[in-house]
């Protein structure tokens, strides 16, 4: 599993409510199932990955995001996750009010653009294409990029309260120089 | 492991027929004293009596879901594609039911046949049935068939308003409700397309009031402009295009009221074929149990009140290109069912067909219903 998904089933707690956002094939909620009793949902618009859930025997619903989360009602999970999406949507700002509307807490992790080697390529003249960063420019699906600095700003701004930061590298913490050494950020996040 | 069966048919079937002598209540507060239930079974029902999936028929259709029979090879039931060994809702591991519904043309009793008190057929007379009530005629044939509880019920449109009301009426009895391009209720938009083919049927000089058996004839003339106003709504605008374009029969047009396009053909076609095998009293009733469907109603319009009591786990799909019933109205459906904590999973398909997509092969939608039936447990 990858190494953020590894920490935010850490972050929930036993028998806790679930939201995915962006579920793919269900493998977090299925992993949330089986190791923390956590009942959930997940979102997806993607064909092949609703098929993929509907095999891994996870509950998905396929509705778009950008649409905001009007299926849910105010406060019905307690988490809900946004793992390597963040970066895909269009109306990010919207998109986090909707997640604490709907959840106590969110957690979201983003590839970190800060990370030194998507700096490097930069100051190169290059797009980064990284392990993180998998996609040339001309095919990728982010549409908005951000470093560790720039969500903490986001947050901010709108009155996040950041509970947790995880940095990653590797599948390994990194506490030193996050926004240069972390190519993966994970946060958790309350009103 | 068994190895995966090709899919094939579940080749001749046969149809029954469950007579019950013990009367049953209705909805309007009519009573039916006996009454017939037509229905077809395939597979095996196991020791266990696990595996039984209730499929239910939409408007038109019956209890003929598979198979052909043995007299009429060209007679296929209406749903083979999905039904039959080694396709989705695979024959080899459920017993799967098909259920004629109370008021039906197609041998249950219905307005066609005979009233016992007067030796002549009911007409007018029959009452008008609701889905609620095919439900408990179906949970009684069910229990005919030594079938507890269903591993799953599954219909599309006006069926699946009836696997949806059986999470109602019988919660403890269904484990999987499977619930295809449906709506929680209709719009005022949809009763009046159904008001408008009963009035179709209604003004037909051969209607009689609904007594026109014993005229020895029929209101086809209603029965054709219902069916048509009918296919107009189960297709989208994509899909006709698509199938009809603006080719004209004849090369030119016309200038004159004979065909002119390919979609009059078309439409003349089905409703002269409707005309001559559906009972136009059946319509009238039919298209009545859609416009009461409405489980909210007794709660303030509150579908996640009136969803309270499902217990059963969902799968809800609609189809983009619906506009009869369009994605929105299933997913009323799933937002009632979350906000009740239910187990649901919902998928939108983007496919051409319009309302009739339920009933086409489409890889997304079918793999998706073979996935979710192999996840059942027996």
């Amino acid at each position: 599993m990858r190494p953020d998904l590894d920490a935010i089933v850490k972050w929930v707690a036993p028998g806790a409510r679930v939201l995915d956002l962006g579920c793919g094939n269900g493998e977090l909620l299925r992993t949330l199932w089986e190791a923390r009793q956590a009942p959930g949902y997940g979102v997806e618009i993607d064909d092949a990955s609703v098929l993929a859930c509907v095999e891994n025997d996870v509950n998905v619903l396929q509705v778009d995001l950008e649409s905001g989360l009007s299926l849910f009602a105010d406060g019905s999970f307690d988490y809900v996750i946004l793992s390597e999406t963040l970066q895909t949507i269009h109306r990010t700002e919207l998109l986090l009010r909707e997640m604490l509307r709907v959840g106590r807490e969110a957690i979201v992790s983003f590839p970190n653009f800060g990370h030194w080697s998507a700096r490097l390529q930069v100051a190169l003249g290059r797009m980064p294409v990284s392990q993180t960063l998998p996609y040339e420019w001309y095919e990728t699906p982010n549409v908005h990029h951000c470093t560790i600095k720039d969500f903490e700003d986001l947050c901010r701004r709108l009155g996040l309260r950041i509970r947790e930061r995880l940095a990653l590298h590797a599948g390994q913490p990194v506490t030193w120089l996050p926004n240069l050494l972390g190519s993966v950020a994970v946060y958790r996040c309350s009103a | 492991m068994n190895a995966p069966l090709a899919p094939a048919s579940v080749g001749v079937v046969n149809a029954q027929t469950a007579h019950f002598d013990q009367p049953i209540r209705l909805k309007s507060g009519d009573e039916l004293p006996a009454y017939d239930i037509a229905y077809e079974t395939y597979g095996e029902l196991n020791a266990a009596r696990s595996n039984a999936v209730l499929v239910c028929h939409a408007l038109n259709a019956s209890h003929h879901v598979a198979g052909v029979y043995e007299d009429d090879a060209k007679n296929v039931g209406w749903w083979d594609n999905l039904v039959g060994p080694g396709k989705p809702l695979d024959t080899s591991r459920f017993f799967v039911v098909g259920s004629n519904y109370l008021g039906s043309c197609f041998g249950s009793t219905g307005p066609a046949s005979i009233h016992p008190a007067t030796g002549k057929p009911w007409g007018a007379d029959f009452p008008v049935v609701t889905v609620e009530d095919w439900v408990e005629a179906q949970a009684r044939l069910a229990e005919r068939l030594g079938i507890e509880r269903f591993a799953a019920v599954i219909g599309g449109s006006l069926g699946a308003m009836q696997a949806l009301q059986w999470t109602l009426s019988y919660p403890e009895r269904v484990r999987h409700s499977i619930v295809i391009a449906a709506a929680p209720r209709l719009t005022p938009q949809n009763i009046a397309f159904n008001e408008v083919a009963r009035q179709a049927i209604m003004s037909d000089p051969d209607f009689h009031g609904g007594h026109y058996y014993e005229k020895g004839v029929v209101p086809a003339r209603g029965l054709r402009i219902a069916r048509m106003i009918g296919h107009i709504t189960y297709l989208s605008g994509e899909a006709m295009a698509e199938k009809f374009g603006r080719l004209l029969r004849r090369g030119t047009p016309g200038f004159d009221f004979d065909i002119d396009f390919e979609v009059e053909s078309y439409l003349r076609y089905q409703g002269d074929k409707f005309s001559t095998y559906f009972d136009a009293n059946t319509y009238l009733r039919i298209t009545k149990a859609l416009d009461y469907f409405d489980p909210a109603a007794d709660y303030n319009g509150n579908l996640s009140a009136a969803l309270a009591r499902a217990q059963a786990a969902f799968l809800v799909v609609s189809f983009k290109s619906d506009w009869r019933f369009p994605p929105s109205r299933s997913r009323e459906i799933v937002r009632a069912l979350l906000d009740n904590r239910r187990i649901v999973s919902y998928l939108e398909i983007d496919a051409p067909g319009g309302h009739d997509a339920f009933l086409l092969e489409d890889a997304r939608y079918h793999n998706a219903l073979r996935a979710y039936f192999a996840n059942i447990e027996l």
